[in-house]
């Protein structure tokens, strides 16, 4: 498009990185405070993972053994992973397709904020999460569940949940532009729940039945589990590498999908 | 002209036009089989407030949504400030209230204010924007607690509060009452005051009349009248004749201050704005003139007329 003759030319300049920096980090604090006094999202994400671990690792399966490894140990891993997974995909998914279908995402496209803010944002706040719920499952089971983890393996924990939550994120990015505002929570718990199961992050994958053991590798949840589990000591399919890649590309796919959905917001895909 | 209104407005008329700063140039933008906009040329000039008028689905928001990069022309040029609007850094100099169903209810008034006022490179003081938009008091609320009409003042609040030269307003009043409309008008008017310029949308004419130094009437997507407000005032806001008549319809049509002729069983229906001085034309024409009637043309009908019929002419 070409600048109309008679009309005024911007006179504005660019912005400087520290001015950039401070709008994401704004964009960051106020996502959190928004999710965090929204308590059907601050205290279900975090309370659910929570609830089961309590009741299935400390209270019904005290001193077992699965795998090689403390049962409370063992569901550190598995419920740390449906944890992230339902902090990433209600905050990012739910999150997105209620602003975006009610008109508040436009609202801000109409200012000048950088887009990759609100999107930077969203992921650093679901991270954020994701790392509130690891922690407190690990708080837990240190103090009442006689588990044992090394600093570096602790570390690596925290950094594989969170580093794998972002494959979460972008598939609520993909639900959030394609869900209305209504219908997402439910298309959220329908993926949700069944993936959960399905990759043995209720009931370790060995005793699904034979169907679901084969599904299993085509749902991201199995692969982030497996990597969580492979940190505590248990014994995994394949090399943690292979499931890294697996997360990769179900991130591309779903940004994939998720870019098709901004450029028709953006209208430029037609017209 | 005379204007035949109970409520005349005087304002300062502007001698000399800024430059362009927005503009539409044979915009027309469709959704789906919808035509929302059909070759559309808008120039906004830097300081004036333009007012676009029309009824519900008419085409308003789209043309501000083009203007502010929301979406892209089917056909045609938007510029702004002499960029495409589409472009994120362009909008560094504009401000936007726009129609939202839901705004993030668990964030406080000051809150929202400041997260918008950081995207700006020179925003007004928080506590500044606070007070010119009404919401000292109620800063520490969260957005859910809020009234109607204070949600309204916010999303104005973020509007402004970049400091920005050029300020969208879709609809800013609607869903307002009496008070809270009149209350928005004295906000939009220190804008103005400041040399901002301001476009806003509205289907009040009232709305028009008191705010804007120019009004396009915009209607199924087309632009089908453009002026001051008394201009349109005079056109929408007329009184009408209903008479039976000897004379030729076309004559009619010639008597000075007649805006519209329509002949249909019963006699025919004359729009004008001076309707004293075309009755005494008609009786002094016309010995037979009967069953005359004057009647209050409402906004309804003026959009009607305006839409049917968008200059002086006779209708069969």
């Amino acid at each position: 498009m070409s600048a109309a003759s008679g009309v005024l030319s911007p006179t504005v300049s660019e912005r400087s990185m520290g001015h950039t920096v401070s709008i994401y980090a704004k964009e960051a604090k106020y996502e959190f405070l928004k999710l965090l006094r929204l308590p059907i999202y601050s205290l279900s994400t975090i309370l659910f993972p929570v609830m089961f671990y309590v009741l299935f690792g400390l209270l019904l399966n005290r001193g077992h053994q699965q795998d090689g490894v403390m049962v409370a140990a063992y569901l550190i891993a598995t419920y740390g992973t449906f944890g992230v997974m339902g902090a990433s995909l209600f905050g990012f998914g739910v999150g997105l397709a209620g602003e975006r279908g009610l008109g508040w995402l436009e609202v801000k496209r109409a200012s000048p904020m950088p887009p990759s803010a609100y999107f930077v944002a969203k992921t650093i706040v679901c991270m954020a999460f994701s790392l509130i719920i690891i922690s407190a499952l690990l708080t837990l089971g240190f103090v009442f569940g006689g588990v044992h983890l090394a600093a570096g393996q602790t570390l690596k924990l925290v950094g594989t949940l969170v580093l794998g939550s972002g494959t979460f994120c972008a598939m609520g990015m993909a639900i959030g532009y394609f869900a209305g505002p209504t219908s997402a929570p439910a298309i959220v718990n329908l993926l949700y729940l069944p993936l959960s199961f399905a990759s043995g992050l209720w009931i370790p994958i060995d005793m699904l039945p034979r169907l679901l053991q084969r599904v299993a590798p085509f749902l991201p949840p199995c692969h982030l589990g497996q990597l969580a589990l492979g940190v505590v000591g248990v014994p995994t399919t394949g090399p943690a590498l292979g499931h890294w890649q697996a997360l990769a590309g179900f991130a591309l796919i779903s940004l994939g999908i998720a870019r098709i959905g901004f450029q028709r917001d953006e209208g430029k895909s037609f017209g | 002209m005379i204007v035949s209104m109970d409520e005349v407005l005087q304002r300062p008329t502007k001698t000399t036009e800024g430059p362009v700063v927005a503009q539409l140039k044979g915009v027309s933008k469709n959704y789906g089989d919808v035509k929302a906009l059909r070759n559309v040329t808008l120039d906004v000039h830097a300081g004036e407030v333009v007012s676009v008028l029309g009824p519900n689905g008419a085409g308003k928001t789209t043309a501000v949504k083009l203007l502010l990069g929301l979406a892209g022309a089917n056909a045609g040029t938007v510029n702004v400030f002499g960029g495409d609007p589409r472009n994120p850094k362009n909008r560094l100099r504009t401000g936007a209230m726009l129609q939202v169903a839901r705004v993030p209810e668990t964030l406080r008034v000051k809150e929202h204010v400041d997260l918008f006022s950081s995207y700006y490179p020179k925003p007004l003081p928080l506590a500044e924007t606070l007070a010119t938009a009404g919401l000292k008091e109620i800063a520490n609320r969260k957005f859910g607690e809020l009234s109607g009409g204070q949600k309204q003042r916010v999303l104005f609040a973020l509007s402004i509060c970049g400091d920005p030269d050029l300020i969208f307003l879709d609809e800013p009043t609607v869903g307002l009452d009496v008070e809270a409309r009149r209350v928005l008008w004295e906000e939009i008017r220190k804008l103005v005051s400041r040399g901002k310029t301001v476009l806003l949308t509205t289907h009040y004419l009232q709305e028009a009349d008191a705010l804007a130094d120019r009004v396009v009437v915009l209607n199924k997507g087309e632009i089908i009248a453009e002026g001051t407000p008394a201009q349109i005032k005079s056109r929408t806001a007329g009184k009408q004749i209903r008479c039976v008549s000897s004379l030729p319809v076309v004559e009619v049509c010639g008597i000075p201050g007649v805006l519209e002729v329509r002949a249909d069983r019963d006699g025919i229906l004359i729009s004008t704005a001076v309707p004293d001085s075309v009755l005494r034309e008609l009786f002094q024409r016309d010995e037979r003139l009967s069953g005359v009637e004057v009647i209050s043309a409402g906004l309804e009908e003026a959009f009607l007329a305006l839409t049917q019929d968008n200059s002086k002419s006779e209708v069969a």
